[in-house]
């Protein structure tokens, strides 16, 4: 008996040895200010990895990271190098959609599978979707709108907005609009990039005399955090209040705390993840991140380590055997995994069909500023563009 | 338009303005006396915010950090000085633009292997903290208005050193003719070592007042190199004077654009393509006024009067 499992053993570990590794490419940003972002990115992959324990199934996962230094040409290109040269399998990642937008044809052209796991640019939810391609986070408007359907509950009759001016800033504003029932006395678009504005000062003094009850930004990254100090400064806590989606969040908070700008507690934004939520594997994601980092994760860390988690399932379903793409990609639609997210579906255009939470910022046990759920906006909410995407 | 919005228009434009003549008044020294094109400028403004802003969390108090983070970037710059820039004054301006763009890597690699990606924040005491309302609308945030003092003070600063001193008589003689200064026996490395570091604690000081706006981070300084080399060209490269008024005034046209432009464009086309035209317009309002000097007074508004 004993010599029959060892053997088995055996046979296994030489199986595996055997077998093609499966190879992850993971674009996102590792330089400039975006960096921030893709640090908590790559520690989520790498703890995803980590937890599988470098494999799915029988199946060794490699997982390789590119920068895409926060440009969509020098995305591109790190995009074709990990195609063409580490002719990897999936391509995973990207947190702007100007990258995303710049970088899947040569993934897709290539025959391999797209998982963003942050941008959600409304054309490739829409007319550009595609059998290859998959998201582990969400369609970018359907925050905003979740955060539209809060103003409106709150009675909020006027809004100023302001976003940056790539393809994401314009999908949040789109998509607030496309919700609230008020009224948008102005609107400001400001330079984004790696040489973005950070100076709010003329917009927040536009936004001040614009007469508006209710701010809402978007303002992903380091530029959450200046816009949030900005915004303090300028004394509008007081007279303006602020709604945000991708802003004030795991990554901005600790730096809030530790300039103690006490006024972005209590302030709420709309997410389809928080630490709180309740289930097995977020509660495992949360704790073991925190463990090893020493900080909250965020939504792009969560998403990230789904993206994993996805392409994981999919490569055990189909036993590591990438020739038979038809195989990987209903494993990859089934969406068979445990999501830190809960359970959610895909829908046509392979964007989650999934919920979205109010979450405000307080302070946890131990006193660190972080958020929690305050309500659900949306049930198994679905993009407004599924419906332009030709796929069924 | 209302008076109020206008006035914290023109100061917001203001504040920017000053922000942008100390970085613009290194480069146009190094440039106009050494004759050294200096794109690693912006990674001394970027050390300048980083030291301030960790002495900051360490001193817990942001006046002493930024007066002790002040001779430790005036450090950096000399350092910077003696092992590439000195190297560098004899080649031509494509090597110096190659080089000091390797030292943009360089540092900024350096920075982030210190730092880190993700940047720090810079607590303001509470004397600073808060707005200074003028009127019922007119309210303004203190610090930016320190900024303005602050910048005016050292464009004070620099006009008497530049004007009544010694050292500010050699530095005009260097930007005016550099041999026959060194012809006529004065100590010219030192005096490079002096300008650079002068350059790199001007760069550093905007970087450190800018810290507690937005933050200290690694590649902050890559957007306002661009617009500091858009001054010193408008306003005449070598001049103080010039790097001044252009300062002021690509300060104030770009808030101006940003704060009025698509209130402006919607006078005469539709609501939606203003707001979408507006700002890519004023993005590119600065370099059109740039163009516009260029063509027609191709040496800068101000030269400096021998060249």
């Amino acid at each position: 008996m004993k010599r029959t499992l060892l053997a088995l053993a055996a046979a296994a570990v030489a199986g595996s040895l055997h077998a093609a590794p499966v190879k992850i490419g993971f674009v996102t940003t590792l330089t400039t200010g975006g960096a921030v972002i893709g640090k908590d990115m790559q520690n989520a992959a790498n703890l995803a990895m980590e937890h599988l324990g470098g494999k799915a199934g029988n199946t060794q996962l490699e997982l390789i990271f590119a920068d895409d230094g926060f440009k969509p040409e020098v995305g591109k290109q790190a995009t074709d190098r990990l195609v063409k040269q580490d002719n990897v399998d999936f391509v995973a990642g990207y947190i702007w959609s100007h990258v995303l937008l710049a970088s899947r044809k040569s993934v897709l052209d290539a025959g391999k599978f797209l998982i963003t796991a942050n941008a959600g640019p409304s054309p490739m939810a829409g007319k550009l979707c595609h059998p290859d391609t998959f998201s582990t986070a969400g369609q970018n408007d359907q925050t905003p709108m979740a955060l539209g359907e809060v103003l409106n509950k709150k009675g909020v009759k006027s809004l100023y907005i302001m976003a940056p001016n790539y393809a994401a800033g314009k999908d949040m504003v789109a998509g607030v609009e496309r919700t609230f029932k008020g009224k948008v006395l102005g609107k400001d678009l400001t330079k984004w990039g790696a040489d973005a504005q950070m100076d709010f000062s003329a917009e927040l003094a536009k936004a001040r005399d614009s007469g508006a009850e209710a701010l809402f930004v978007f303002y992903p990254g380091a530029a959450g955090g200046a816009f949030a100090k900005q915004y303090n400064q300028a004394g509008l806590n007081k007279t303006l209040p602020l709604y945000s989606v991708f802003t004030v969040d795991a990554l901005s908070l600790p730096k809030l705390q530790a300039g103690n700008l006490e006024g972005v507690l209590g302030s709420r934004t709309t997410q389809l993840w928080d630490p709180t939520l309740d289930n097995a594997a977020n509660k495992k994601f949360v704790a073991d991140y925190k463990a090893k980092f020493g900080a909250y994760p965020s939504y792009y860390g969560a998403q990230s380590y789904d993206a994993i988690m996805l392409i994981a399932s999919a490569v055990k379903a189909t036993g590591g055997d990438m020739a038979n793409k038809d195989a990987v990609r209903a494993a990859l639609k089934a969406a068979n995994y445990d999501s830190v997210r809960g359970k959610y579906t895909y829908g046509n255009n392979h964007f989650p069909i999934q919920n979205f939470y109010l979450r405000e910022v307080v302070k946890d046990q131990g006193g660190v500023w972080s958020t929690k759920v305050v309500d659900t906006v949306y049930n198994n909410h679905q993009d407004p563009f599924a419906a332009q995407c030709a796929m069924k | 338009m209302d008076y109020a919005l206008f006035v914290m228009q023109v100061l917001n434009g203001l504040q920017l303005g000053l922000l942008l003549f100390l970085v613009a008044s290194g480069l146009t020294l190094v440039f106009g006396i050494l004759d050294f094109v200096n794109l690693a400028h912006a990674s001394l403004y970027m050390v300048g915010a980083l030291v301030c802003a960790s002495l900051t969390l360490v001193l817990g108090n942001f006046v002493w950090a930024l007066l002790l983070a002040i001779p430790v970037t005036a450090l950096v710059g000399w350092t910077v000085e003696r092992l590439v820039a000195r190297r560098l004054y004899g080649r031509d301006h494509l090597d110096q633009v190659l080089a000091t763009f390797g030292l943009i890597l360089v540092l900024t690699t350096l920075a982030h292997l210190i730092w880190g990606p993700q940047g720090i924040s810079v607590p303001l005491p509470s004397w600073l903290k808060g707005q200074l309302a003028f009127s019922d609308t007119l309210i303004f945030p203190i610090y930016r208005l320190v900024i303005i003092g602050a910048g005016l003070l050292a464009a004070l600063g620099l006009y008497v050193l530049v004007t009544h001193t010694r050292l500010g008589m050699l530095i005009r003689a260097g930007a005016s003719n550099r041999q026959m200064v060194s012809a006529l026996g004065v100590n010219i490395e030192r005096l490079f070592a002096i300008v650079f570091s002068l350059g790199a604690v001007l760069a550093g000081l905007a970087g450190m007042l800018v810290a507690p706006i937005t933050e200290a981070s690694i590649g902050m300084g890559n957007g306002i190199i661009i617009t500091a080399f858009v001054v010193i060209i408008v306003g005449g490269i070598g001049s103080m004077k010039g790097a001044f008024i252009a300062a002021m005034l690509i300060g104030l046209i770009d808030t101006l654009g940003r704060a009025f432009l698509d209130g402006v464009f919607k006078l005469f086309m539709s609501s939606d393509a203003a707001e979408n035209s507006a700002p890519a317009v004023s993005a590119m309002l600065i370099y059109i006024i740039m163009a516009l000097v260029l063509a027609f007074r191709p040496k800068g508004l101000f030269p400096p009067k021998v060249r």
